[in-house]
């Protein structure tokens, strides 16, 4: 502890952050945001394609799914807390020609039913829709509930699609573009009020492709999940110090789409950060390394901005954001010390 | 979406006699041992067992067409436990599904018959099962599945009494129940042995009946090696009014029909020596063995 600080008179007694619910919302003061974008993207869904089903492990309120089991009670399969038969049942009502959205938190899709998504979906190549709130470090309330490495583990998988959303407008495209897809897909979920930024780009998700949102002189940030928000953010921040900050935003980490990541960091002299809001091991930033080194391209500078390869504590989100580098002010001080 | 079901092809015939089933369950095991033989080893102690439950299936409870597993009017069969792929071929090659000829293959390079039962491989195999309490997860959405389609087809999910080890097979029991899936039908195949040796060792599941009947499931339990109470126990777990589950739990005897094999010490993989398969292939000439009187449950 720095006594100096501590005993300086004029110093304001620290403010203690409370963790607050398990799902507070990510959406920063006074952003724009839309409530519930999965389920509502889901149920007008279900209104056109009538093989829609959706299926939750007691976690219907908690994923949005709530919005559609309303409007298509016919359609919607309550499993109970249970993700094995979430995930068995999802890939029997797949055999029977339907398309099932299975919902619950990223750490029991991922880590728990790890072995039935494996076999009885993937390994059949059923198109089972996995929605996983919750992703990365998106709740306080400890490892119980933080799914830091599960694009690593979806990503190994054989044959699976793995999608990390940025905001509710990616949300709301996206859902028609996983179903229209043949296999299965696990895609992140953020629920809730979920920030809306990227109609300001003029933005149009598109299931394998990665799209560059801004470019920038300086730095590239190749990014993906909320992350995008975070690094747009950063580059409108950094601005201000005469920063000229890219973003290059990669919705889907698998099948990754190499092509258009190699190009842009073949652009010499700019600084890449790939990032993530998951744990620096096996997810985008990896990926992207693996990418280059593939195709003999070596950026000025390479670092990776994710989680760290740990247990992450437990405290007010924007304390952790903050402590592990990821909120916008974090984030961009770390740029700011590679640039240096 | 809805179901066309028409009558299968199968339903024109005469109706199966006990004496038709119990020959057809001895052709099964013919069928599994020389299978056993091909590969030098393989689960022939299991498919022993397991043969007149897959008869009584076979030859008259399930509605499938030979021509045409996909035929979205069949019965759908899950074999949970897919290391009893050899008894399923037997029985699947017994039913005109699949050509004896492949027999030859079971266990070799590009066959369709490979050890453990893969869906992408073999025509009526349904799941891809052999990660062991996976089958009964499967048939709770198959069986929802039907029931939205308005179909009236059943779901028969086979498992190992091993499997009651896992989890899931208990999640998916109370979720069927939940649901009111009474078209869906498991079979446990008990026959006291999993990996390490008896269940009874292993991990407890008795009073098993009673177990699954707290769960909310119309249970039958009878010596699955005597088909007329086999065929007697399903019929009546057809019938049975209600919206709940149906499971028939059968007391089967690893080795059946084959004495030198059934009064082998008993293990998981039952060692067959090589000069071995045709003395089990003589023992199955003999005629089908009538039920052993009061060994029913």
């Amino acid at each position: 502890m720095n006594t100096a600080v501590a005993n300086a008179p004029a110093a304001a007694p620290k403010v203690r952050l409370k963790t607050s619910a398990m799902i507070a919302s990510i959406a920063g003061e006074g952003q724009r945001t839309t409530p519930a974008p999965f389920g509502h993207a889901l149920a007008a869904l279900a209104e056109q394609r009538p093989d829609i089903v959706g299926l939750t492990a007691d976690l219907a309120k908690y994923t949005d799914l709530h919005i559609f089991a309303q409007q298509q009670p016919q359609r919607f399969f309550q499993m109970g807390m249970a993700e094995q038969v979430l995930m068995g049942a999802a890939a029997g009502l797949a055999h029977e020609g339907f398309v099932p959205f299975a919902t619950t938190y990223a750490v029991f899709a991922t880590r728990r039913a790890y072995d039935f998504i494996h076999q009885a979906i993937s390994e059949e190549g059923l198109p089972v829709k996995i929605c996983a709130a919750l992703p990365g470090l998106t709740t306080g309330y400890g490892p119980s509930h933080q799914a830091c490495e599960d694009l690593a583990l979806m990503r190994a998988m054989p044959g699976m699609t793995v999608i990390d959303p940025c905001d509710a407008l990616e949300i709301e495209q996206a859902v028609p573009a996983i179903a229209a897809h043949a296999g299965p897909v696990y895609m992140r979920l953020l629920r809730g009020q979920v920030p809306r930024v990227l109609d300001e780009y003029n933005y149009q998700f598109e299931l394998g492709r990665a799209k560059l949102l801004r470019d920038g002189r300086d730095v590239l940030i190749v990014s993906t999940g909320l992350m995008t928000m975070r690094a747009l953010e950063v580059a409108t921040a950094l601005a201000a110090d005469a920063v000229d900050v890219g973003v290059l935003h990669v919705p889907t980490l698998k099948p990754l789409d190499e092509a258009t990541i190699v190009e842009a960091c073949r652009r010499e002299g700019r600084l890449v950060v790939v990032a993530e809001n998951h744990t620096v091991i096996g997810g985008l930033g990896e990926a992207v390394s693996s990418a280059l080194m593939r195709a003999r391209v070596m950026p000025t500078r390479f670092e990776l901005a994710g989680l760290p390869d740990a247990y992450l504590k437990a405290g007010a989100l924007p304390t952790l954001h903050d402590l592990y580098g990821i909120s916008r002010d974090a984030l961009a001080a770390r740029i700011k010390g590679w640039l240096v | 979406m809805t179901a066309v079901l028409e009558r299968p092809p199968q339903a024109d015939a005469a109706p199966a006699t006990l004496a038709a089933l119990q020959q057809r369950a001895q052709r099964i095991r013919r069928l599994a041992v020389r299978m056993g033989e091909v590969q030098g080893q393989g689960y022939v102690g299991q498919a022993l067992g397991i043969a007149d439950v897959l008869a009584a299936l076979y030859g008259e409870f399930l509605q499938y067409d030979p021509a045409e597993p996909k035929w979205e009017g069949r019965d759908r069969f899950l074999l949970s436990c897919g290391h009893y792929a050899i008894a399923l071929y037997a029985a699947l090659i017994e039913a005109g599904v699949i050509p004896e000829a492949e027999l030859d293959t079971y266990g070799s390079d590009d066959s369709r018959l490979p050890m453990s039962g893969m869906a992408q491989y073999t025509p009526g195999m349904e799941i891809s099962g052999g990660s062991l309490g996976q089958g009964l997860t499967i048939a709770v959405g198959m069986a929802l599945g039907l029931k939205q389609k308005a179909s009236d087809r059943w779901v028969v999910n086979l498992m190992g009494d091993g499997e009651l080890d896992e989890g899931s097979t208990w999640e998916a029991a109370q979720a069927a129940a939940h649901h009111g899936l009474s078209n869906l039908l498991a079979i446990v195949d008990a026959n006291n042995m999993q990996a390490d040796g008896p269940c009874s060792g292993v991990m407890r599941y008795e009073p098993l009946a009673d177990k699954w009947a707290a769960f909310g499931w119309i249970v039958r339990r009878v010596d699955g090696n005597d088909l007329a109470a086999v065929r007697q126990a399903l019929a009546a777990l057809r019938a049975a009014p209600g919206s709940a589950p149906r499971i028939l739990i059968a007391d089967t005897k690893l080795g059946r029909g084959v004495p030198f094999l059934e009064s082998r010490d008993k293990a998981h993989f039952i060692r067959v020596e090589a000069e071995e398969w045709a003395l089990a292939l003589a023992a199955l000439d003999t005629p089908a063995q009538a039920p052993v009187p009061g060994a029913a449950a």
